[in-house]
């Protein structure tokens, strides 16, 4: 057992599958110099061939990883940063969701597309997209949030060898936070399989991604006021492990989502809506979303922050929900 | 340019009949209301499908578009699972999953008919790109119209496959139109072959209504590609017959006196006439005529006869596992 870092974890993970299978391979933008530090040491070890810097055409290559997939490869492109991923939303949408499903089952595309959610940085609208319900909206595609670094190593060596494409969101300020690892060089955790981050038996907090930390700081706060919070990691969305969460609820009756995205048509409102549909009878409370605000993100480290989910925002909406018997607002 | 009256040239005009019944067959029960959704037929572009891929093998790799059913009938595919996808059924290509649109054969090298334009261009080069990395010497050909290539899937699957050195053939068959728009009023160059130029890409223009003048460019092409020259851009002067598409929209274009212009110059009368003159007995080639008019029936056949596929199978084929089926669906 050593510790490791959720971005070492992602290289860690890339590095045993590529060993393992020559059929994995590696392409996106300025990966060969690395620049987040996933890819260290890779042209050393695989070659340029299976670590391929590719041109600023994010629809090209990530419709190239669907073709390539299709005659037994198994791409993992690095796209860097979840905005960049709009470019090729035709190849995403309409190739690598429906392939499948079009051809009756003739195509596989097993393939990993890589992203980080590069939020909460002053890095302005643009670059700050956390999209992953987005691509909730379209079957055909897993989707994994992974919290910390055992989950994102553990799920990332599945999605590997995932024979359905896999999008990974990997959450930035996630990045640095650091979790023991199993030497199993074996190591894999499905997706699909949530976990429970933290005990509890007052309120289910049902947190996203990033969102997960700062649940688990909340149930730090709030045990001192004596709310005994349950932290439920779902950790992919797709496919989601919609049994833990609603066992979860049943035994606490009272559930709070929440999730780095904006709110309307968020994670925090799939898990929401699913939780009133299938344990209404359970609950005590309306369900709460703690999500981001409808608006952009501004550039301005003054007025960016606030709009996130926070340690606060949970805290209140807890102290809400135990406080009062009928539906407030949140 | 002539040809021997070999397999080859005969097999030639024999995939041409095939796509050639296969259509007039396709339409007649559109109209009749068998085939549900859109139909958009290839009749008039028969040797520009059956000339490229005559050129490949079969291990090799073909990518098309929503005019999808001359294609995979070029590269091989048998008429049976085509006919039947056309109809809706589960002994369908695709299980009924993907109709008219997107024909395919996976079994024959026929990756998918996709039905957003410019789509399969970039998925194409990712097949060669699969080629390159397996050290193999499969090569990859993409079909797609005029209209595609004002997509950026276009350019952008052409720069890959240029700085990759990918073994892709990309094969522009030019009609004349996107829909109701002259290629004239969309694409600024004169030739479709220029754009080539952009991506240091050797590109050939051919009569795409001439079997063995495609042949011959593609053929160039696939050797460049498979000895490690990287990928060619093939256009091919083609035309369509039908409109645009059956069922739709209201697609009212008054192509005038075009369209017997080009029948003229059909692809199966022309060919036709090679052969003869090559020495082929009319009674060789009209007996051939005979057994595809009979495939293309035995097809129609097998597909009425054929059931729809039960509800169930919405939910097959979206991941490896079958997703579950909804309560509203099996109360
Ligand atoms: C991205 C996208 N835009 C628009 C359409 C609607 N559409 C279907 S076919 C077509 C014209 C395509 O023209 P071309 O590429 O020349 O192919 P052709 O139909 O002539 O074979 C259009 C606009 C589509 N299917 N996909
Ligand atoms: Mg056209």
């Amino acid at each position: 057992m050593t510790k490791a870092t959720y971005l070492e974890a992602i290289r860690q993970a890339q590095h045993e599958e590529m060993s393992r299978d020559p059929r994995v391979f590696i392409m996106g933008e300025d990966i060969i110099c690395n620049v987040f530090g996933t890819t260290t040491g890779f042209v050393e070890a695989f070659g340029t061939e299976r670590v391929r810097d590719t041109p600023i055409s994010e629809n090209g290559f990530i419709g190239a990883a669907a073709g390539a997939s299709m005659v037994g490869m198994r791409p993992i492109v690095d796209a860097t940063i979840a905005s960049f991923l709009y470019p090729a939303m035709d190849q995403i949408m309409s190739i690598i969701a429906k392939s499948r499903y079009i051809y009756g089952g003739q195509a596989r595309l097993p393939l990993v597309i890589r992203t980080c959610l590069f939020y909460g940085n002053s890095n302005a609208a643009q670059h700050s997209d956390r999209p992953y319900s987005m691509f909730m909206n379209v079957p055909g595609l897993k989707i994994m949030v992974p919290s910390n670094a055992y989950d994102m190593k553990g799920m990332l060596k599945a999605a590997i060898r995932d024979d359905d494409p896999v999008l990974c969101f990997e959450d930035s300020t996630c990045w640095t936070s650091k979790s023991d690892m199993p030497d199993d060089p074996d190591f894999m955790i499905p997706l699909g399989k949530g976990d429970i981050k933290r005990e509890g038996t007052d309120i289910s907090v049902i947190a996203v991604a990033g969102a997960v930390p700062l649940a688990l700081k909340a149930a730090e706060v709030l045990a001192k006021e004596g709310i005994s919070i349950e932290v439920v990691d779902p950790r992919s969305l797709v496919p989601l492990d919609k049994a833990l969460i609603l066992k979860s609820v049943r035994k606490t009756g009272r559930a709070i989502t929440v999730d780095p995205a904006h709110q309307t048509c968020s994670a925090a409102s799939e898990i929401s809506a699913l939780i009133v549909e299938q344990a209404f009878d359970a609950l005590r409370g309306p369900v709460l979303r703690v999500a981001t605000a409808d608006t952009h993100l501004p550039f301005s480290p003054a007025i960016e922050k606030a709009l996130y989910p926070t340690v606060d925002r949970i805290v209140t909406a807890a102290r809400t929900l135990v406080g009062t018997a009928r539906p407030v607002s949140a | 340019m002539t040809d021997r009256p070999n397999d080859r040239s005969l097999e030639k005009y024999r995939r041409m009949l095939r796509i050639r019944h296969f259509e007039d067959k396709a339409e007649a029960i559109h109209a009749a209301g068998e085939i549900p959704g859109a139909l958009h037929t290839y009749a008039g572009q028969e040797a520009s499908g059956v000339g490229a891929c005559i050129a490949l093998r079969n291990d090799d790799y073909m990518v098309g578009t929503h005019r999808s059913h001359g294609h995979p009938i070029a590269k091989g595919a048998k008429l049976r699972p085509l006919m039947a996808e056309l109809l809706g059924k589960v002994t369908g290509i695709c299980k009924g999953k993907g109709g008219s649109m997107h024909l395919s054969d996976f079994s024959v090298g026929s990756l998918g008919e996709t039905s957003i334009v410019g789509s399969g261009i970039p998925v194409a080069a990712g097949a060669a790109l699969g080629s390159k990395l397996q050290g193999n010497d499969r090569v990859a050909l993409c079909f797609f119209g005029d209209g595609a290539t004002n997509e950026g899937a276009f350019h952008e699957g052409m720069n890959l496959a240029a700085v990759w050195k990918l073994p892709a053939i990309f094969v522009c068959e030019n009609n004349g139109y996107a829909v109701s728009t002259p290629a004239s009023a969309a694409v600024p160059v004169k030739d479709i072959a220029e754009r080539a130029k952009a991506y240091a890409m050797p590109a050939i223009i051919v009569d795409g209504q001439d079997v063995d003048a495609v042949e011959a460019a593609v053929t160039e092409a696939v050797e460049r590609a498979r000895t490690g020259g990287g990928p060619t851009l093939v256009e091919t002067k083609t035309y369509r017959y039908a409109d645009h598409a059956v069922n739709m929209g209201r697609i009212l274009l008054d192509r005038g006196a075009e369209v017997d212009e080009w029948r003229k110059r059909d692809p199966l009368t022309l060919y036709r006439a090679r052969l003869l003159e090559a020495g082929v007995a009319a009674a060789t080639l009209d007996a051939m005529e005979q057994e595809v008019a009979d495939e293309v029936a035995d097809a129609l056949q097998f597909a009425r006869d054929s059931a729809y596929p039960e509800q169930a199978d919405a939910f097959d084929d979206v991941f490896v596992d079958r997703l579950p089926i909804p309560d509203y669906l099996t109360a």
